[in-house]
């Protein structure tokens, strides 16, 4: 939900800096660079992270997410139980690895359909421009003043609940700021003055698109993708926290958050720690948006 | 949003005639907006896969072996038996008319369940709003005047911060530490102020959050710029430059965003109403999904549709007042010298 | 005992220096010039002595003014001395006034900030500092907003508000390099003549050595953040003892310099312009314009911003359908060409854009951004077309190995010889030059204008060259036509247009360059 508000800067940086680019660009010290930027690291390695318990949970934990040990219900957290464990004695740190393969594997498809329907509507209205640009931009404009959550909640009520439509709904609702980044870029790239050089050079137009129009405004759509990533995170959670995602005993983390909201009082642990998690998330994808926003302004 | 966009059509619509003509024609684009919106929840409630009226039945609880007569009393209200075209076009006079049909489960008219809860909601999200903008422009406002660079990083990075975190996430901790640990306010329900705090104080983080992000974004800006070294070469001070100069220039561009954060907030409230137990329409929309209510899940969209017409209509109102530029942004796009 | 005294000043961001031991003076109502290239740090000398340099700036060495320290200063020390001891007067008026502001409130406050005036009395003495400034109708304008003045009368607004306080020295960083050549003129005689009645010293940042010589009692002359060379001003410009001063005096474009073109043209005309005619809605761009450019000729197009001379090429170029009038090229009337025959017209058409920042993707290689017109028209192959990338890239002395770096890498001087070898690779009969050298430093300049007039007479090409500066027109020009508001007020062969100019406007041009009072 935050991407919206983020688009000028996203939008800004990748206007071409008629001085920036003078010197010559400093390459390697990849390694100093990094430990310049300690919090850079960090996302990275809290994203891969995530991304293992996505992919490999066995590797991360060798309990079962569904069956739990009755005896141990509600043990804090410990050198037993890192999150400690839920009512019914399942370990919260096993059920959070495996609710990361849900979770990610919703937020990824949330950005793959925003991103794919977003640029191609962005990229095709950009480029065409004229009249069809005026009414795509509008429909845009409609979409954007939905808010986001209200738009996925509707969506959902249309195709019904779990894991899979919440995602199709997260992502439909980011279809329009994909398409306004991606059209402004491709409206910025086709008035710069080296597209209109090549113009002049009798260079014809299709290639135009290809060789200098995609590749400039590729880049802020891909800083877009990373900062919606972790918008996803948030709406995927949030939905799934209403409990419109997959029924229990799936262990998806906005779920967690939910079930542990009975034990508020007795046991923390229960809400805070899966919350934790997808705060930790969401601000490491987001750091890492940052990054490469800069990161592409630099390069030029 | 905050790109030259809305402010260029603004500028334009600005430029074709008064002030009256100008409101005029965004007051037009705001009940195109209404239409659009009613459309687009139509196309999508009612035109994805999936028989409305199964789901409708279905989610009541009757399951199968619903009565003959119940379904085709259904479809008979909501036109189900007309081509597409004609059931549009009777649900779109019947909302222009403020009628958006019934709840399936309660039968209560959709206009009416929303005004029951709106006012809960309405207050939430004013005092949410103003905490937002008061805690969000003075930690803009602080971390753009304190020149102590430790201090000036976590104060640029506590926006940041606030939009990553879940908003029921901040709910439930400050359930935890005020009203388990501490019992200074009520948990749930929606008596008096005490019980206002805490929910609004959850709604205002990531809004505050967003607030700060654009405006210390826009601060910066504004102290980069040459007037502001115009404005030091004076021999203004730090303090003055900060509050006469680069506040009310980076103020501006915050206006374009009001409309799109209110929708947010009444989006935002399903998750806290929910979090908090408090009755309000984020509740209501909550128990619509669940219950997959369409009419009902209509109305709301086409509600906050409204919410962000009326507010970017007032911001629309104010904005030629505060940026005497306007109606000249869209002279610098005359080709005349674009070659040099 | 002089006003100013700067010792040893030394500057560097990090590990990269900027100033390196600048030592000068300002006497008391003196008006020295600091004259520099781009890089020279003359900029960040002048921001350095009223403390307006960026955090990062790390400042050694001493400032002295009126005999007290400033390096070192607290900025609430500073804040009493800026604007009240020390005026500024920015580069750019444009975007030094702050845009929401009204213009009478932004001279006030710096009164009401000194505790020179209440707030009543700070709004009239504000109608007063206009009226000084030579604004016509102060009232109305103290109540306007800086985007309904034009950038003349908001620089007289800048100028005003730096001498509102009666300061000892003024500081004025490049003041009159974002104002077209009449209203420079203008504008620097008004802020001489405000310094020398109020007996104001002035420091004045200049890239211009013309503009030096016009206005100041000293020059210094700045070259990688050091002095190279100072004096006073008719000592520097007639007699200068540097080899540096030498060849950026021999490279500054003066109206008597001698011409770089000497060669009469005589070919065939190759350009036709007849009764060209642009409106954009309600405004006419480009109104009834007719000449003809022949093979091996340079026409060059004076006119200042809004003139229409940018627009003239970019219909020229077909970049734009012209509302009326013909263009012919050779035989061929280009006017209306669309599609392939279109493309066809672009190899004979090319065209050297101003920045060379902006008109080279910063993503291509140097082979690729000068080989893309070749290869848009499937000229030859790839190995053939490395070859002549690398020919024409010898040809306009770039050494071999830039072939392979990015544009990005290059400093602007390289860009723009890239960007000519990129307009030569299709062999055009024309080259349209849309202020090619005005973004380079003097030096540069002269090089790159050299290189153009020897790819002339090599290949018979012919020039539009369009600019604002008639010293660099008159060096390459064959003929000349001079744009006031979309209408050619006056063509005709440069040096007659030079020596007898006819029409009013023309006049003022030349009368506008500055280099008056020095002839080198």
């Amino acid at each position: 939900m935050t991407a919206v508000e983020l688009l000028p800067d996203t939008a800004t940086s990748v206007v071409a800096d008629p001085r920036g680019s003078h010197g010559p660009v400093r390459r390697g010290g990849a390694l100093r660079a990094a430990v310049r930027r300690p919090g850079l690291v960090l996302a990275v390695l809290v994203l891969l992270l995530v991304l293992g318990w996505a992919f490999f949970p066995e590797w991360f934990t060798s309990r079962d997410p569904f069956t739990g040990v009755p005896r141990d219900k509600l043990t804090a957290p410990g050198a037993e139980y890192w999150f400690g464990t839920d009512h019914l004695g399942r370990d919260l740190y096993t059920r959070v690895v495996y609710g990361a393969a849900l979770s990610l594997k919703a937020t990824a498809i949330a950005v793959a359909v925003g991103f794919v329907a977003g640029t191609l509507i962005g990229l095709v209205s950009g480029f065409v421009g004229g009249r069809f640009d005026g009414v795509v931009m509008r429909l845009v404009d409609v979409l954007l003043s939905i808010p986001g959550l209200l738009l996925s909640l509707a969506v959902v009520t249309a195709l019904g609940f779990g894991t899979v439509n919440v995602a199709i709904a997260v992502g439909v609702a980011s279809v329009a700021s994909f398409a306004r980044v991606m059209r402004a870029d491709v409206f910025r790239a086709r008035t710069e003055v080296f597209v209109e050089a090549a113009t002049v050079s009798g260079v014809s137009r299709p290639e135009i698109l290809l060789r200098h129009v995609l590749p400039h405004a590729l880049g802020s759509v891909l800083v877009l993708a990373a900062l919606e990533f972790g918008g996803a995170i948030l709406a995927v959670s949030a939905l799934s926290f209403l409990g419109f995602g997959a029924p229990p005993p799936q262990p998806e983390w906005g779920a967690l958050v939910s079930e542990g909201r009975n034990y508020l009082a007795s046991a923390w642990w229960l809400t805070t720690l899966p919350g934790f998690v997808v705060a930790a998330s969401v601000l490491a994808a987001n750091r890492i948006s940052r990054a490469l926003d800069r990161d592409g302004g630099d390069f030029r | 949003m905050t790109a030259s966009g809305p402010a260029a059509r603004r500028a334009a619509a600005l430029r074709r005639g008064g002030y009256g003509r100008y409101l005029a024609r965004r007051a037009a684009q705001g009940v195109f907006v209404l239409w659009a919106a009613f459309t687009l929840s139509f196309v999508v409630l009612y035109l994805l896969p999936g028989d409305p009226v199964s789901i409708m039945l279905n989610a009541t609880g009757d399951g199968v072996g619903v009565d003959p007569g119940a379904v085709a009393a259904l479809r008979a209200e909501h036109h189900l038996d007309s081509s597409l075209v004609v059931q549009y076009l009777y649900a779109l006079a019947d909302a222009v008319c403020g009628d958006f049909g019934s709840s399936i489960p309660t039968g209560e008219p959709v206009t009416r369940a929303i005004a029951e809860a709106l006012p809960q909601t309405l207050a939430l999200t004013a005092v949410s709003f103003t905490l937002a903008v008061l805690a969000g422009g003075g930690l803009a406002l602080l971390s753009t005047s304190v020149r102590w660079r430790p201090l000036r990083r976590v104060l640029l990075s506590l926006p940041p911060l606030g939009v990553s975190v879940p908003t029921f996430w901040i709910g439930l901790i400050l359930l935890q530490l005020f009203s388990f640990r501490a019992q200074l306010f009520p948990a749930t329900g929606n008596a008096g102020f005490s019980a206002l705090v805490l929910p609004a104080i959850t709604l205002a983080v990531p809004t505050g959050a967003v607030f700060a992000q654009v405006l210390a974004k826009n601060l910066a800006a504004a102290w980069r710029s040459p007037f502001v070294e115009t404005a030091r070469a004076k021999g203004l001070s730090r303090t003055h430059i900060q509050l006469r100069h680069a506040l009310r220039n980076g103020s501006i561009p915050v206006l374009t965003i009001i409309g799109i954060t209110v929708g947010q907030m009444l989006a935002g409230a399903v998750v806290v109403e929910t979090v908090f137990s408090r009755n309000g329409i984020g509740r209501l929309t909550e128990e619509s999904v669940a219950a997959q209510d369409i009419p009902v899940i209509q109305g709301l969209v086409v509600l906050s549709a409204l919410v962000f017409v009326l507010v970017n209509l007032a911001v629309d109102a104010v904005y030629p007042l505060v940026d005497p530029r306007i109606g000249r942004l869209e002279r610098r796009r005359a080709p005349q010298e674009a070659l040099a | 005992m002089s006003l100013l005294e700067i010792t040893d000043l030394r500057i560097a961001y990090g590990d990269r220096p900027a100033v390196e031991g600048v030592a000068l003076t300002v006497a008391p109502g003196e008006i020295v010039a600091l004259v520099g290239e781009s890089g020279s740090g003359k900029s960040t000398t002048a921001h350095a002595v009223i403390g307006l340099l960026p955090g990062s700036a790390a400042v050694t060495g001493s400032v002295r003014f009126a005999g007290e320290e400033l390096v070192g200063l607290r900025d609430k020390e500073l804040e009493a001395v800026r604007g009240r001891r020390i005026g500024f007067v920015p580069q750019d008026p444009g975007v030094s006034l702050n845009p929401v502001k009204r213009i009478g409130e932004q001279i006030a406050e710096t009164l009401r900030a000194h505790g020179l005036a209440d707030r009543k009395g700070a709004a009239e003495e504000a109608l007063k500092v206009l009226e000084r400034a030579g604004l016509p109708d102060p009232e109305l304008r103290a109540r306007q907003y800086p985007h309904q003045l034009s950038g003349g009368m908001k620089q007289r607004v800048l100028i005003g508000i730096a001498l509102s306080c009666g300061p000892e020295l003024i500081i004025a960083d490049e003041p009159t390099s974002a104002l077209d050549v009449t209203v420079q003129r203008r504008i620097l005689d008004h802020l001489e003549e405000r310094a020398r009645t109020t007996g104001t010293a002035v420091l004045l940042i200049t890239h211009d050595l013309a503009v030096a010589a016009d206005r100041a009692d000293r020059v210094v002359v700045l070259r990688h953040g050091r002095v190279v060379e100072q004096g006073p001003a008719s000592a520097v410009l007639t007699e200068p003892r540097e080899d540096y001063t030498k060849a950026l005096i021999a490279a500054a474009p003066t109206l008597t310099s001698d011409r770089l073109k000497t060669t009469d043209p005589a070919g065939v005309p190759v350009l036709r312009v007849e009764g060209l005619r642009k409106d954009f809605g309600s405004t006419l761009a480009v109104d009834d314009v007719s000449f003809a450019v022949r093979a091996g000729e340079t026409y060059g197009l004076i006119g200042e911003s809004g003139s229409g001379k940018s627009t003239i090429a970019r219909l020229v170029l077909r970049l734009e359908d012209p509302t009326a009038g013909r263009i012919t090229v050779v035989d061929e009337d280009v006017t209306a060409l669309r599609g392939k025959a279109l493309r066809g017209f672009r190899r004979r058409v090319q065209l050297v854009y101003q920045n060379p920042y902006s008109s080279l993707d910063p993503r291509f290689t140097v082979e690729q951004a000068v080989a893309q017109p070749a290869k848009a028209f499937a000229v030859g192959d790839t190995a053939s077309r490395r070859r002549s990338v690398a020919e024409l890239l010898d040809r306009v002395a770039l050494s071999a190995d830039t072939i392979d770096r990015r544009a990005g890498e290059l400093s602007g001087g390289q860009r723009q010889r890239v960007a000519i070898a990129r307009a030569l690779i299709l062999e055009p009969e024309i080259v349209v030059l849309d202020e090619p050298v005005s973004a380079l430093d003097v030096s540069v300049q002269d090089q790159i204008l050299r290189l153009l007039v020897d790819l002339q007479a090599e290949r018979g090409l012919a020039y539009l060259f369009i600019s604002h500066d008639f010293a660099v027109v008159r060096q390459v020009a064959d003929t000349v036509g001079v744009l006031q508001a979309g209408r050619l007020v006056e063509q005709g062969p440069a040096e007659e247009v030079l020596r007898e100019p006819e029409h009013p406007f023309t006049r003022e041009l030349l009368a506008a360059v500055p280099g008056r009072e020095v002839r080198v």
